[in-house]
């Protein structure tokens, strides 16, 4: 039971040795430190059984000893998943499988060379990196709400510690008064970073003001955004700082209780949570007096059951009292109405996470780091067409281009960059031309786009922008709880309009139609999910207006995305007469004989499925 | 009578279930995932029966059961394939790989294919971007998978099944299961 800050230094001393082999502090040791990523884009690429063949491999040789190995949350570069990192000297292993077992333990940890071809190649330079902090896709990030994703076993409430964990707590629950840690939080400038980017302090301020004896503390990790994993990197890698910074919380506001929305969808990060709410408890880091001083809080879980409606406060907050996830009109706001009516807090996971460090590092620290208006760094998962996929931290105001060509490595296959999508269903996109705009909440805005909670997808040439626009509208239709006349309506008469023009039968009138219905829609919803619903499709027609009138009057699909406009083609030079698209095609639309001539497709049947461009071996088959 | 008996443990387990979270406030969304793990589905009976043990009106269990895209009122295949549709994916030809499997799956009007072995869904994000494009067979994740894979797929689970049906081993699928952690 930690009941002092000397507890807690006590546990910080003991566990600090070997930490500091990972962060490269220590000289040389004989221990050697695997750290294997289990977040879900590595636990999906094999990364349990290869933790497994490595332990019974090193207890096979009586290597267990000297050769440790943890898990570890999303290193980031999930796209070269499976990773390893080994310490001292932070080699950094990819695509790491189960048959390389053999080769790492003898090569590496018992005769110190390192496995050379399991490094990470750099195709634009050519060259290995040996280091984690050798390759692009890290050089340019600034990894501080990341910081222990990587780094620390998040199953083990030690090594949070032993990284400065829970310091922030003991000194704002020994040393400081509710009033002074919000202070300290306005200071710093931290805005809400579940989207709308509202000032975290102000936020603490009025729910610390409201009346009442029940108060909550509400974390919000229904993260709904398709496209966005930053929110469930955060649980998974470090879990104990969400739960630190809502105990902080319930400090400065007076709640006693906490809660945790997080989706169903992400079963690693409940287990992760319950097992660091578990290790909370048993160090009395969470439940009656904290600390030894009179606070008591204690956290639990509430479950989503998959509706992106939840992801706005007040829906969220029927959905955690078990009811249908509908919103209801604001005010009242929830830091005065919330939970069983009772003042409620509500913030996202990432902005839980920068609380500890603000508190423990100042707010001038936070504060040097982004823009004037967005202060600190934001974390966004870069995915799409882009070379380094995977989970990306950078200070508040990095330029686009340096996201996605020094970070991203750029668009694979030599593409044309055409696009980034920011802020997901109620974001817009931002095109070719703004590539150099500083990512903050007001440049983004301005370009009709948001900050949503940080999914930035990466299109290129090959993505039909109109197709993208009725992608997203068709999701927010879909997710439209019903409750309101405009959203529920509106959005279907948009993605009606938005899909006859995909097929070819639109009119020039539809995009005036298209642009009325959608800012009515913003004006007249009734929460967030419809007022945003139309960005994506008012942005792209503001961005890309050729491409929907070449739909249109040319009934061409430039990108050659919708299907209705392409026809298929054989090419007769390349056609080697195997026969594989004609068993291929469902409604037997192609025709050959097996040796001989080359197929040719029937227009009349072809259903423009495209099973058979996708099988054919000689890449014979063509759109057009 | 071996259906019956199944059936009154089902209804058992369920008992434990509201046991657990009914002196909890605003725990029905929890109740109703663990009355699925148990039936597979939320059939109108089972419903009902909570509704009878909570106290509530059965319009408003039915009204949450509805309202949520996880809870499933028809019974599921052994396998349940959820094609990730989020943004990600979509761009890298997810609706092309679903297309793909309901065709090879002869799947017209359901979800579910005849035989009761494959349920085809799409799903929002899973939140594996970095693998795009990105599938789940129950609770294992396949990704950067292409066209090419699905029959390859198919054939994995099937052969599964049959494995599984001669081995009598009742291993629930839909059970999130984690190793036990490393290095201690």
């Amino acid at each position: 039971m930690i009941k002092s800050l000397r507890d807690l230094e006590h546990i910080k001393n003991s566990r600090l040795p070997d930490i500091r082999l990972r962060t490269g502090n220590v000289g040389s040791n004989d221990t050697l430190h695997v750290l294997v990523c289990t977040g879900t884009g590595c636990t999906s690429s094999e990364s349990r059984a290869l933790i497994e063949e490595m332990v019974k491999q090193l207890k096979s040789r009586d290597l267990q000893h000297r050769v440790k190995v943890f898990k570890t949350g999303c290193f980031g570069f999930c796209k070269m998943g499976p990773i390893v990192m080994v310490h001292p000297g932070e080699i950094f292993y990819c695509l790491v499988e189960k048959e390389d077992v053999d080769e790492l333990i003898e090569s590496h940890f018992i005769n110190g060379n390192v496995v050379e071809r399991l490094l990470y190649q750099d195709e634009r330079s050519h060259g290995v990196a040996y280091r984690r902090s050798d390759i692009n896709f890290f050089r340019a990030q600034n990894r501080v709400v990341l910081r222990n994703c990587g780094l620390i076993n998040p199953e083990d409430i030690g090594e949070y510690i032993a990284m400065d964990g829970y310091f922030a707590l003991a000194d704002v629950l020994v040393n400081k008064q509710p009033g002074e840690v919000i202070d300290i939080i306005s200071a710093s400038g931290l805005r809400g970073r579940g989207g709308g980017g509202f000032p975290v302090g102000r936020k603490w301020a009025i729910a610390a003001a409201a009346r009442g004896d029940v108060k909550y503390v509400v974390c919000n990790a229904d993260e709904g955004d398709p496209g966005a994993f930053m929110d469930r990197s955060i649980l998974e890698g470090d879990p104990h700082s969400v739960l630190e910074a809502m105990t902080i919380a319930g400090y400065c506001i007076g709640a006693q209780r906490g809660y945790i929305y997080v989706r169903a969808e992400y079963p690693i990060a409940v287990d992760r949570l319950e097992i660091a709410i578990d290790e909370a408890r048993d160090n009395g880091l969470l439940g009656r007096n904290i600390f030894g001083t009179d606070f008591h809080f204690d956290i639990d879980l509430r479950l989503g059951a998959g509706a992106f409606v939840c992801g706005e406060e007040t829906a969220l907050l029927r959905s955690a009292m078990g009811r249908r996830g509908e919103p209801r009109p604001r005010p009242p706001y929830p830091a005065e109405c919330g939970l069983w009516g009772k003042p409620t807090l509500l913030n996202n996971v990432e902005t839980f996470a920068n609380i500890p460090l603000i508190l423990r590092y100042g707010a001038d620290w936070f504060a040097s780091m982004g823009t004037e208006g967005s202060k600190g760094t934001k974390v966004f998962s870069l995915a799409g067409k882009v070379n380094n996929t995977g989970l990306i931290e950078v200070p508040m105001g990095t330029s686009i281009r340096t996201i996605v060509f020094d970070i991203g490595g750029g668009i694979p296959e030599n593409r044309e960059f055409k696009a980034v999508q920011t802020g997901g269903p109620s974001g817009g996109c931002i095109p070719v031309e703004h590539i150099d705009t500083p990512i903050d909440y007001e440049s983004l805005k301005e370009k009709g786009s948001m900050m949503g909670s940080g999914g930035l997808i990466v299109m290129d040439e090959t993505d039909c922008m109109v197709d993208i626009a009725r992608f997203y509208l068709h999701f927010s239709q879909d997710e439209s709880c019903g409750q309101c006349t405009p959203c529920r309506v509106g959005t279907k008469r948009m993605l009606e309009i938005l899909e006859r023009i995909t097929k070819g039968e639109g009119t020039m009138e539809d995009l005036e139609t298209l642009e009325e219905l959608g800012e009515e829609i913003k004006d007249a919803s009734l929460c967030g999910l419809g007022m945003a619903a139309p960005n994506p499709v008012l942005s792209t027609l503001r961005y890309f207006r050729d491409e929907y009138i070449a739909h249109i009057r040319d009934k061409k699909c430039p990108a050659g995305v919708c299907r209705a406009l392409l026809d298929y083609a054989i090419d007769e030079e390349k056609c080697v007469s195997c026969g594989i698209c004609a068993k291929a095609c469902t409604v037997n639309a192609i025709r050959g004989e097996q040796k001989g001539r080359p197929y040719f497709i029937d227009r009349q049947k072809c259903l423009k499925c495209g099973a058979c461009l996708a099988r054919c071996p000689k890449e014979a088959i063509y759109t057009g | 009578m071996r259906g019956i008996d199944e059936q009154q443990e089902r209804y058992a387990a369920l008992d434990r279930v509201i046991e657990n979270y009914a002196g909890e406030e605003g725990q029905l969304i929890r109740i109703l995932q663990g009355a699925q793990e148990i039936f597979g589905y939320l059939p109108e009976e089972v419903q009902a029966y909570i509704a009878g043990k909570l106290g509530l009106p059965v319009s408003e269990v039915n009204g949450v059961v509805t309202f949520y895209s996880l809870f499933t009122t028809e019974p599921k295949g052994e396998y349940t394939i959820n094609v990730c549709t989020g943004t990600a994916c979509y761009v890298q030809g997810a609706q092309d790989i679903l297309d793909d499997l309901r065709r090879t799956l002869k799947l017209t009007g359901g979800d579910t294919t005849e035989d009761g072995l494959f349920t085809v869904k799409s799903t929002r994000c899973v939140g594996a971007c970095g693998l795009a494009p990105v599938l789940t067979v129950n609770d294992e994740v396949h990704g950067k998978f292409t066209r090419r894979d699905v029959s390859r797929l198919i054939r994995m689970y099937k052969k599964r099944s049959e494995v599984k049906a001669g081995d009598q081993i009742s291993e629930r699928p839909g059970t999130y299961q984690e190793q036990s952690p490393a290095g201690h």
